[in-house]
């Protein structure tokens, strides 16, 4: 009964999505106040029924409801609570649910905190993005309905696909989600600001903190699967090229590019239909992302719903949206003009060359995953695009970008004058640079990677300081450090996010240029010397767990006599999934990770055994977890908080269309 | 097309196998060679998996090309001709590596030639807005310029 009501809200839901997708731009359009005004209660009614089919759906897996297909091919009775939940989203029906939730949610936030907006803005937001609610929620009822019942349910389910059992990989979808929806919401905010013909500096103000939060949930969401990827895949790798990943990468890069040239928007009212058009394509290669994952398409390690009938409703999906916003920029971008005059050498500029750089990077991994697809439909030639051509053709741009960054985020705006900004730059540039020089020299082999990472990345976290040391003026340094504590915190924000993509150039280089691993067979009993460890096999034990049996290997670790850790790597059996899984033994430290697999036994006696030491492995996803930080200190800065009354003020009467 | 389906398949037939990649007993004892070796096996899919080169995957017929890209090199062969001999067997398909041969060179171009023409106009956007007188002087609207001057007299 539940689950039929679930269902049934699903599809009040649609049709309320639809009424708001025409009413409220209808009255926009007429001027009607009360046709604009429905579109609120209507976006938080939508919420509400689909939050509800969402509970509905996650009750059914909580009492392993088998007459629902979907719990049937997801779930079993000894699953762990924790992941009868995840396994609401762990599966291509149930995950729709999840977007189309998040979907309704921006929605909804929109209407709750969007009171500052002017109201026919605010109205057309809210139509588009029911819009585009309203597809996905087509997509989901009419081809991937999560609440298909079995005429005879079967007495217990297949479960979840064990790689999906772990806590890191739980987590990570409903973030992604967060992400990918969040952009829906800067590309209603640019239709609604091309209908309306008005892109001002507030336009700039309220689309940002979005943009913000999408990049944000996009950061983490990334950063759990990469996290997931490195201690469960078994060989320690964190990026694979994959192109589901390249599917989440590409809208992340266009989103960083996006808040950077809202803030432009924000401070200079200029580079407007340059901004328009970068909400759109952030939303775009979202959308893009779906249709890749959903697709099948292109063979992916995440590809769970190869369904080319699937793959043709979001193809659908994207042509229009894309199509339309595509169409409307063309004839509407030309009469955005832009206010703020500035020289060729200012901050403007030099957020353009970020704009470029990240826009560009982003379509080269567009190119790259597309690439097998078109060589195979136009020039019948079946080849791949792998993480050789990734890695060439990609870093080039960060690596420049990692260059410019510090200065760019010095120049001042409008006009600067660059030897006066490179002034306390200078001595920064060479410390790191001869650090890098020095490693070089220091390190065993030849490769430049590391030496080159660590001049890039110490770069760019004292730049970071630099630029936030600078902003505290002149004068003694008692004052200076109490005006340092006084920052506002979108200054802190963007500090620690800069500083964060510092941190990760660093742990990139660093471990995969000094990673290094080692084979072998161990007897049990017998020890092994590694790396400045000395790892004795004590025992390999067979283990049960809820719903597997694991072969558990007991590693004692010892440096120089003293005992470090013991370490259990394991292989796990899903006897009903019938799939089995590495779990590596991690001992985690600021310097390095050692990280440990089990092997097959040998038929010569003993266990394979792999032992990697990775480098400044952790760093990696602090710096990930900085530039998360660096977002959300921004979210909260006050700026967004006062600007509410000040919008207020210039609201319904500056809301005339330019034309 | 076909042939595609047919990977499809077999991809979702052989995935993932998790034990160790390469195994002890496949090591060489040369060390140089060896890391020729993993250094060749990096570059090369492994035809079954979604997406692995034979180095990170686990499925049997990876450890078979693993053996074989072995056997060639104990044998004398440099690693051009090991590459030769492997894609002559299994087709470019293997290499991750895309050649620049045919019309691949537009993948391998696009990237700076993208670059190119975008730094190009947006710099000829930048020179533009250099020169560009402020429209207004103040940056002002005439009605944001009435209220302003109404603001001041009060």
């Amino acid at each position: 009964m539940i689950v039929e009501l679930g269902h049934f809200a699903l599809i009040l839901a649609f049709a309320v999505a639809l009424a708001q997708a025409v009413i409220p731009m209808l009255g926009a359009h007429k001027g009607w106040r009360d046709w604009m005004v429905v579109a609120n209660p209507l976006a938080s009614l939508q919420f509400a029924l689909v939050a509800f089919s969402y509970a509905a759906l996650t009750y059914a897996f909580l009492v392993s409801d088998f007459s629902v297909k979907l719990v049937v091919d997801n779930s079993h009775t000894l699953k762990p609570l924790i992941y009868k939940i995840s396994g609401v989203w762990g599966n291509h029906e149930g995950s729709m649910l999840l977007w189309v939730l998040t979907l309704t949610l921006f929605g909804a936030c929109a209407a709750w905190f969007g009171g500052n907006l002017p109201a026919s803005l605010q109205a057309r937001v809210l139509a588009v993005q029911s819009a585009i609610t309203a597809a996905f929620m087509a997509f989901t009822i009419f081809t991937s309905n999560p609440f298909t019942r079995l005429a005879f349910p079967p007495f217990d389910g297949t479960d979840l696909n064990p790689l999906l059992q772990d806590p890191g990989l739980a987590f990570h979808p409903p973030f992604l989600y967060l992400g990918y929806v969040g952009l829906s919401m800067s590309f209603s905010f640019a239709v609604a600001a091309l209908i309306e013909g008005r892109v001002d500096a507030a336009w700039g103000r309220w689309v940002r903190p979005w943009t913000l939060a999408a990049w944000v949930f996009l950061t983490i969401g990334i950063a759990t699967g990469s996290w997931w990827a490195y201690y469960e895949l078994g060989w320690g790798g964190f990026w694979f090229w994959d192109p589901v990943e390249n599917a989440s990468l590409m809208p992340w890069l266009f989103a960083a590019a996006l808040l950077h040239s809202a803030i432009v928007v924000e401070k200079r009212e200029t580079l407007k239909s340059w901004t328009i058009l970068l909400a759109i394509l952030g939303f775009g290669f979202s959308l893009m992302g779906t249709f890749i994952v959903r697709s099948g398409l292109l063979t992916s390690v995440h590809a769970f719903a190869m369904d080319p009938e699937r793959g043709v409703f979001i193809l659908m999906i994207l042509a229009a949206f894309m199509g339309g916003a595509l169409t409307l920029f063309a004839f509407r971008a030309p009469i955005l003009e832009a206010k703020g005059v500035f020289a060729t050498i200012s901050r403007e500029s030099a957020l353009v060359v970020n704009n470029v750089l990240l826009s560009v990077s982003s379509f080269v991994i567009f190119i790259g995953t597309m690439w097998p697809l078109v060589a195979e439909m136009l020039f019948d030639r079946v080849l791949t695009v792998g993480p050789p051509f990734f890695n060439t053709a990609w870093t080039p741009f960060m690596v420049a970008l990692a260059m410019v960054l510090p200065i760019g985020s010095m120049l001042p705006w409008k006009r600067a004058n660059l030897s006066r900004a490179m002034q306390p730059l200078w001595g920064l540039a060479v410390f790191s640079v001869a650090m890098g020089a020095v490693t070089w020299a220091l390190q065993t082999g030849h490769s430049p990677m590391v030496p080159i990472g660590i001049a890039l990345g110490l770069w760019v976290v004292l730049g970071a300081s630099a630029d936030l040391w600078m902003r505290t003026g002149r004068g003694a340094l008692g004052n200076r450090l109490r005006r340092l504590a006084r920052l506002p915190r979108a200054d802190w924000g963007k500090a620690s996010a800069h500083a964060g993509v510092g941190i990760s150039v660093f742990a990139v280089a660093a471990l995969l240029g000094w990673e290094t691993e080692d084979i072998r067979v161990v007897q049990i009993g017998g020890t092994y010397y590694y790396g400045g460890y000395d790892l004795t096999l004590a025992s390999v034990d067979r283990v049960q767990g809820p719903n597997y049996t694991s072969t558990m290997a007991t590693i004692e670790a010892h440096r120089e006599g003293r005992h470090i850790t013991t370490l259990f790597p394991e292989k796990r059996f899903y006897p009903i999934a019938g799939m089995p899984t590495t779990q590596a033994a991690i001992d985690r430290s600021i310097t390095r990770d050692l990280y440990i697999t089990l092997g097959d036994p040998q038929d010569s006696g003993g266990w394979a055994v792999r032992t990697y030491i990775k480098p400044f492995a952790n760093w990696l996803w602090f710096g990930c977890f900085m530039m998360a930080l660096g977002g959300v200190l921004s979210l909260s800065d006050r700026r967004y908080r006062i600007a509410a009354g000040a919008a207020r003020k210039s609201g319904p009467n500056s809301a005339v269309p330019a034309e | 097309m076909t042939r595609l389906r047919i990977l499809l398949v077999a991809a979702l037939l052989a995935w993932p196998l998790p034990a160790l990649s390469v195994q002890p007993d496949e090591i060489l004892d040369d060390p140089v060679l060896e890391s020729r070796a993993r250094n060749l096996s990096a570059g090369l899919r492994c035809l079954v998996c979604r997406n692995e080169s034979i180095d990170e995957s686990n499925a049997d017929l990876a450890r078979d090309m693993r053996l074989l890209v072995r056997e060639r090199l104990v044998e004398g062969d440099s690693d051009a001709e090991v590459l030769t001999f492997i894609t002559d067997r299994y087709g470019e398909y293997v290499l991750l590596r895309p050649t620049t041969e045919g019309v691949n060179i537009i993948l391998w171009v696009a990237a700076p030639a993208l670059f190119g023409i975008t730094l190009i106009s947006s710099l000829i956007y930048l020179r533009r807005r250099d020169r560009a007188p402020d429209p207004t002087g103040d940056g002002l609207t005439p009605e944001e310029r009435k209220r302003l001057e109404d603001l001041l007299k009060e």
